[in-house]
């Protein structure tokens, strides 16, 4: 379905004008039908990867297919046409825009009320009552949050990138969120989802795990392969295990 | 006497496309009282001293609604016209004005519209105002409404202006004083484009106790015109007031607020925020992930913006 070839994006630093790297040579491949989780450490090019595939950043080098098609020169509307959807990791809020206009917006036509409130009750929101508010500075940020992952879901892309889900809610409406994402998946045969996530339930749903560091894919695998190894490894990046193997 | 077309007008300015049937109106066509209504509860007479017209809402008149646009079809017609309305004591009632002009020659054509509310006390009122111009000629479409609100205690004012194509030139003025509890929210949308000039003056005399007001400013400035904001809230006893102007600059437009904000009163609290700049780039990258092109994202902004 999507196909990275030996992607790589850079910027120049504006106080040096050397060019930084921030996403090295990924080659990387996301079969239809799959969830996957992209884990690893801040700073490490995940959100960056997530922007690449959605069009926002170009990559400086490489290229990216989109069911055998060639997306690397297209903009962000052509490839959102073709399928692809991404939820940012920090929301811009609209004055004058409400909630449901957003979510209609989103889905490509007028959405009736009952379809608005199940996919805001879907993100923990209390649907009736968010339905004509506006999405502006009245909202704290984890409700600006939960909107943008529900207009994802009113999206229903082929392929849906959420960069961060969790940052910013609380801890009940996280719970269900990581429910509604385990019915996306249940559900949703055809489409493939990619959560960028730091949260082990989050990966626990993940078919496949990619962790990201450094801007390349440091391991790729089942949960099961991979995730024991995380701990470790960033423990030890950080020397934070170093402690208790003197002890 | 109106004809079809000025119900385009009508219907652009004050949501007219027919003339109401149980409710209060005047409609000023060129200069003349083109058509008029009144009720039991609502007087519309003529001036007889200048152009204009003397609206009178009787005491505790309930959910009135007044329809007195003015539209101006002649090239190079040009007026000043003086509207005083008068609400009665405990009266509840919604003002529906609006100035449209359809100038397809080349003379100047103005319409300098001055208000005066006396609002009693604890009267309610929802004044709606339009501006619009459109026709294909070069003359130029000017208006410059000058309004002057005068509350008594309790009285409820919401004022809702909005000029959003067509008017070339427009310097509005707004003065309003307010007694004890009296509450003004007061709306204005605004968008210019071309070479248009907009200027916007307001002074806010908040004189009672607890006396409140909202300013919210709205506006959007395209290709080369200009707008300026001047609002001024005056605290002269223990009040509240809240001045928001958010403007949104494109193409080589210009726009200036220079707010004013002054406390005679140890009690008075009054706040303004003010914030010029572009669209927001991850606004306009949202919408785009959702499949909608730049520009169709950036109209859907300003819409919302504006709404």
């Amino acid at each position: 379905m999507l196909e990275l070839k030996n992607v790589s994006f850079s910027v120049s630093d504006e106080v040096n004008g050397r060019e930084l790297g921030i996403i090295d040579n990924i080659s990387l491949t996301l079969e239809e039908g799959k969830f996957y989780v992209i884990t690893g450490p801040n700073g490490g090019g995940k959100s960056t990867l997530a922007r690449l595939i959605m069009g926002i950043e170009k990559p400086t080098a490489g290229q990216i297919l989109f069911n055998d098609e060639d997306i690397t020169n297209l903009s962000v509307s052509e490839r959102a046409k073709k399928g692809i959807g991404y939820a940012f990791q920090q929301p811009p809020r609209f004055k004058g825009m409400t909630v449901r206009r957003l979510l209609s917006l989103a889905h490509g036509h007028d959405l009736p009320e009952d379809e608005c409130c199940a996919y805001l009750t879907k993100v923990g929101l209390c649907s009736m009552d968010y339905l004509n508010r506006e999405v502006d500075t009245s909202l704290s940020g984890g409700e600006v949050k939960r909107i943008e992952i529900a207009t994802l879901m009113a999206r229903e892309p082929q392929l849906a990138i959420y960069d961060e889900p969790e940052a910013g809610i609380d801890l009940w409406s996280f719970t269900m969120l990581v429910e509604s994402f385990r019915m996306e998946r249940n559900s949703n045969q055809k489409g493939s989802t990619v959560i960028i996530s730091h949260q082990e339930r989050i990966m626990q749903l993940a078919d496949e795990l990619i962790v990201v560091a450094d801007g390349k894919v440091r391991t790729r695998g089942s949960k099961d392969e991979v995730f024991p190894t995380l701990l470790g490894e960033f423990d030890r990046k950080c020397g934070l295990r170093g402690n208790e193997e003197v002890q | 006497m109106l004809e079809r077309y000025d119900f385009n007008l009508l219907d652009k300015i004050a949501d007219l496309s027919y003339l109401p049937e149980n409710t209060a109106y005047n409609i000023r066509k060129n200069g003349l009282s083109a058509e008029r209504k009144v009720t039991e509860t609502v007087d519309i007479t003529t001036k007889t001293d200048k152009p204009g017209i003397d609206i009178t809402i009787k005491p505790f008149a309930k959910d009135e609604t007044v329809h007195i646009p003015v539209i101006i079809t002649e090239s190079g017609h040009a007026e000043t016209v003086y509207n005083d309305f008068y609400i009665g004591e405990g009266a509840v009632v919604t003002i529906i004005a609006g100035c449209g002009i359809h100038n397809s020659g080349c003379d100047e054509s103005r319409h300098d519209g001055v208000h005066r509310f006396f609002i009693g006390k604890n009267a309610q009122v929802k004044y709606v105002e339009k501006h619009y111009g459109d026709g294909d000629g070069t003359g130029g479409k000017m208006m410059n409404p000058a309004t002057k609100i005068y509350m008594e205690s309790g009285s409820l004012c919401e004022m809702e202006s909005v000029q959003i194509r067509g008017i070339d030139s427009t310097k509005r003025t707004t003065d309003a004083v307010l007694a004890d509890n009296a509450r003004l929210v007061v709306t204005e949308r605004l968008m210019t484009h071309g070479e248009q000039v907009a200027e916007s003056e307001m002074t806010v005399e908040l004189n009672g106790s607890g006396a409140s007001a909202q300013i919210i400013s709205r506006s959007v400035a395209k290709d080369t015109s200009s707008q300026v904001f001047f609002p001024n809230a005056v605290g002269n006893a223990a009040c509240r007031a809240h001045i928001q102007c958010d403007s949104i600059l494109m193409d080589n437009a210009k726009i200036r607020s220079v707010p004013a904000i002054t406390a005679n009163h140890p009690d008075a609290q009054i706040v303004h925020e003010a914030a010029i700049g572009r669209i927001n780039n991850d606004q306009l990258l949202k919408l785009m992930t959702f499949g909608i092109d730049e520009q169709e994202a950036e109209n859907i902004i300003i819409e919302g913006f504006l709404k």
